[in-house]
């Protein structure tokens, strides 16, 4: 079953969220941001080009030309590589784990796979990024010795940045398919999350790092 | 808990049969490793795999049939199978089937046992997951799941999750050595079912590599033993090997090749690993060196460098003198000190005319050394860049003394005047307590010491400056050795094999798995597809790097200004060594 919906991030671009349910086990979550667009490129691209120029003409060398060109490639190259995320990908399987995908421009593909021995829940989080308070979903991890505590914070989303709305809906799916996993379970958790029409929101009380 | 069965893609197009393979209660998942064909004989099956779970302690057990209907339903058949499941009995009973030319599958697990309705099965869900069984066997994981030293006994439960599917895997390899042109009483399907395969290259290097490792490792250990001769113990020999480069690298170099060629086999994954990564640093060291060797030796370029060598020492040392006049003068309009100035000058001025003399007393053996020098590239690139240090170090000794020289004087007026500097204020330094107490002076040491301290104050400007001159120059100096040892390092640490491996065969060095959701149909049992997810270069690098032998600065940015204020020697090249002596 596939369902398509958009949104906004916390910068007010638009998001577009495609949920897949491939079973009762199994959903899927795919966060796309806009594509690299033209006129930006175009505006970077001029302004180097223009200071390269201005360069030449005072020193009168060549070099300054070709370097210009060629810094231009290697950046646009390593910025689709490297930096510009184009979707996020959250794949929650029952009894198997969580798996977080985040594909580039370029076509390269990160993956992260949480197995759900590890995960304690998923929460939706406060937190501070530069001079604004966003909400982040994010998987809490437990600790392997001590199996109360959190070990460590696994922030979701992290590029495309949507808004508590979004989150909401796929805090929401989450909850219904690690409810199938605290069910059987006869030890007792020390939070018990059951999916509510109003989510929990957890204040942080850490200082977000920002990405 | 939705059971997963982990299925090989290689037996996804087997002919009907029974499912082999491990089942883990704690993560509700059946590992499939084989499948058995028909005909067979139960009683055979079971003492077959009776043997498979002796030998390699993985609990190998009969999980359910395989049923791949090439032609028609056959109906017959489909009862036969459900008949099996009195025969090896297992919980939970596994049913995969699979129609003909079609994608999906349909699965059922059933338990006799704990079901609500005593007399009927109780149906899990089920999970089905394919995972390519060889990538699987041939993979590591980071960090590994099982420590060395838990490997013997029943190891096989100490690991968790995952990393489970793994380890049954890479220890069932005796289940996979029978292939199907074997005569045995059991027809196994699994990833070497179509036979083992080998090459005759490996074999043989196999074969060789006994006889060779020995040879070496005899002459190696020949090398080690004249090196450790008392002869090379007698003074003043230690000191010098200790302060050249050279030395430390040929040591490191001869540790590495004894590690190579020794004839014990390595024991555990990462010290193969090692291995293998040492003998890649070392072949690209000595082609790198080969290389160098043949631009050298053609065209005449040894000569070239020969008789650049003189001419260039000689316009180091008249720099240095040109400089010598400028400090004597009036230095970027400063007014010195003229006796001080004149002494200071006279005197290293004479020290550059020694070494002119040096240098042009060696000239005529230059090129003899420098072509000796050269064949030392065949060892090695670093052994090479090594040299070049030593060398530059040997050619700027003059500045080293200039330095030291410089340093020490400016040293002692440090401490003269700090202490002077209390006794102006009629303090002293309380040497038992370690801190400075109040002194009465008598009127004549105190008019004494007043007086030196005046000299020594108005002769600060002269000496500080020579000591920054000299100081600036030996840190120039130590810059350029230290840019050609950073450059050692890297060719000695870098584990090339590791990132010849990540780039070429990535599935070898697994950082965790990846799941992907193959095509679905409602009403039929989950599907994916689990991959191999690589390590990133940066973590291959950090974990399988190479031990260097630690010849870097050991003091921070910190200590070291301080030290240069107080006019404390910097040795920057203090080996670890002599830090744990």
């Amino acid at each position: 079953m596939e369902n398509e919906q958009s949104f906004s991030d916390i910068c007010g671009g638009r998001l577009a969220l495609q949920r897949r349910y491939y079973s009762p086990s199994c959903r899927e979550f795919c966060l796309s941001s806009p594509r690299l667009s033209l006129r930006s490129l175009t505006v970077v691209t001029s302004t180097v080009w223009l200071a390269a120029y201005g360069l030449f003409t005072v020193c009168e060398n060549s070099v300054v030309l070709s370097a210009a060109i060629f810094i231009t490639l290697l950046g646009l190259l390593g910025y689709l590589h490297f930096v510009k995320i184009d979707q996020e990908t959250l794949l929650i399987i029952d009894s198997l784990g969580i798996q977080m995908t985040s594909s580039y421009a370029s076509g390269k593909e990160s993956t992260t796979f949480i197995e759900m021995d590890k995960v304690k829940d998923v929460i939706i989080n406060e937190a501070i990024y530069m001079q604004k308070v966003i909400y982040y979903l994010c998987i809490l991890l437990k600790d392997p010795v001590e199996p109360h505590e959190i070990s460590q914070v696994v922030p979701v989303f992290q590029s495309a940045k949507p808004r508590l709305d979004c989150l909401i809906e796929v805090y929401r799916s989450c909850q219904e398919i690690l409810a199938h996993q605290k069910a059987p379970s006869t030890s007792p958790q020390a939070h018990q999350k059951a999916p509510s029409t109003s989510p929990s929101i957890q204040k942080a009380s850490i200082v977000s790092r920002g990405k | 808990m939705v059971l997963k069965a982990f299925f090989p893609t290689c037996c996804a197009a087997a002919d009907s049969g029974l499912l082999v393979g491990r089942w883990v209660p704690e993560q509700s998942s059946a590992v499939v490793l084989a499948v058995v064909h028909f005909p067979f004989i139960p009683s055979q099956v079971k003492e077959f795999l009776a043997q498979v779970q002796q030998t390699s302690q993985v609990g190998v057990a009969v999980l359910g049939t395989w049923c791949h209907r090439r032609q028609e339903p056959e109906d017959n058949l489909g009862h036969f199978l459900e008949g099996l499941s009195a025969i090896f009995s297992h919980e939970p009973w596994l049913q995969l089937c699979r129609e003909k030319g079609s994608t999906f599958w349909s699965c059922k697990a059933t338990r006799w046992q704990g079901s609500t309705s005593p007399g009927a099965p109780s149906e899990d869900q089920v999970m089905i997951v394919f995972y390519d069984q060889r990538k699987v066997l041939l993979s590591q994981l980071h960090p590994p799941a099982i420590l060395p030293d838990q490997e013997t006994g029943d190891a096989a439960a100490g690991a968790v999750g995952l990393a489970a599917v793994f380890h049954t895997v890479a220890r069932s390899e005796v289940l996979f050595r029978s292939d199907r042109f074997d005569e045995g009483p059991v027809r196994l399907s699994h990833w070497q079912s179509d036979g083992v395969e080998a090459s005759i290259l490996v074999e043989l290097a196999k074969w060789a590599s006994g006889p060779i490792c020995l040879l070496l490792a005899s002459l190696l250990s020949l090398v080690s033993a004249v090196s450790a001769c008392w002869l090379f113990k007698l003074w003043p020999l230690p000191f010098i090997w200790s302060k050249l480069s050279t030395c430390e690298q040929l040591r490191y170099r001869l540790e590495q090749l004894t590690l190579i060629f020794s004839p014990q086999k390595a024991e555990n994954p990462s010290q193969r690993m090692r291995k293998a990564n040492m003998c890649v640093s070392v072949l690209l060291d000595v082609a790198l060196g080969l290389t160098l060797l043949s631009w050298l030796h053609g065209k005449g370029r040894i000569e070239q460098l020969a008789d650049a060598l003189v001419p260039v020492a000689d316009r180091v040392a008249e720099e240095l003198q040109h400089l010598l006049q400028w400090l004597m003068g009036a230095p970027a309009g400063l007014k010195m000190n003229r006796a001080l100035d004149q002494v200071l000058g006279r005197f290293f001025l004479y020290h550059i005319h020694l070494w002119i003399s040096y240098i042009h007393l060696m000239s005529p053996f230059i090129e003899r050394i420098v072509w000796h020098v050269g064949l030392s590239a065949c060892l090695g690139l670093t052994v090479s860049l090594s040299i070049l240090s030593d060398i530059i170090a040997l050619l700027t000794f003059h500045i080293y003394c200039f330095y030291v020289y410089g340093a020490r004087l400016y040293c002692l007026k440090i401490c003269g005047l700090s202490s002077l500097w209390r006794l102006f204020r009629g303090k002293k330094w309380n040497v038992l307590r370690q801190r400075v107490d109040s002194c009465s002076y008598d009127l004549d040491q105190l008019f004494i010491g007043t007086l030196l301290f005046t000299i020594l104050v108005f002769l600060l400007p002269t000496t500080a400056l020579y000591y920054l001159v000299f100081t600036l120059l030996r840190l120039l100096v130590i810059t350029v050795q230290g840019l050609i040892h950073l450059l050692v390092d890297l060719i000695n640490s870098l584990p090339l094999y590791a990132l010849g491996l990540r780039l070429c065969r990535p599935y070898r060095l697994a950082a965790g798995v990846k799941f992907r959701v193959l095509e679905q149909e409602a009403g039929r049992p989950l599907r994916l597809l689990m991959q191999i997810n690589p390590l990133s270069y940066g973590r291959v690098v950090h974990t399988y790097r190479l031990p260097r032998y630690g010849c870097h600065p050991t003091h921070s940015w910190g200590s070291l200004c301080r030290k240069l204020f107080f006019g404390e020697l910097i040795y920057p090249w203090r080996q670890r060594e002599d830090k744990q002596d």
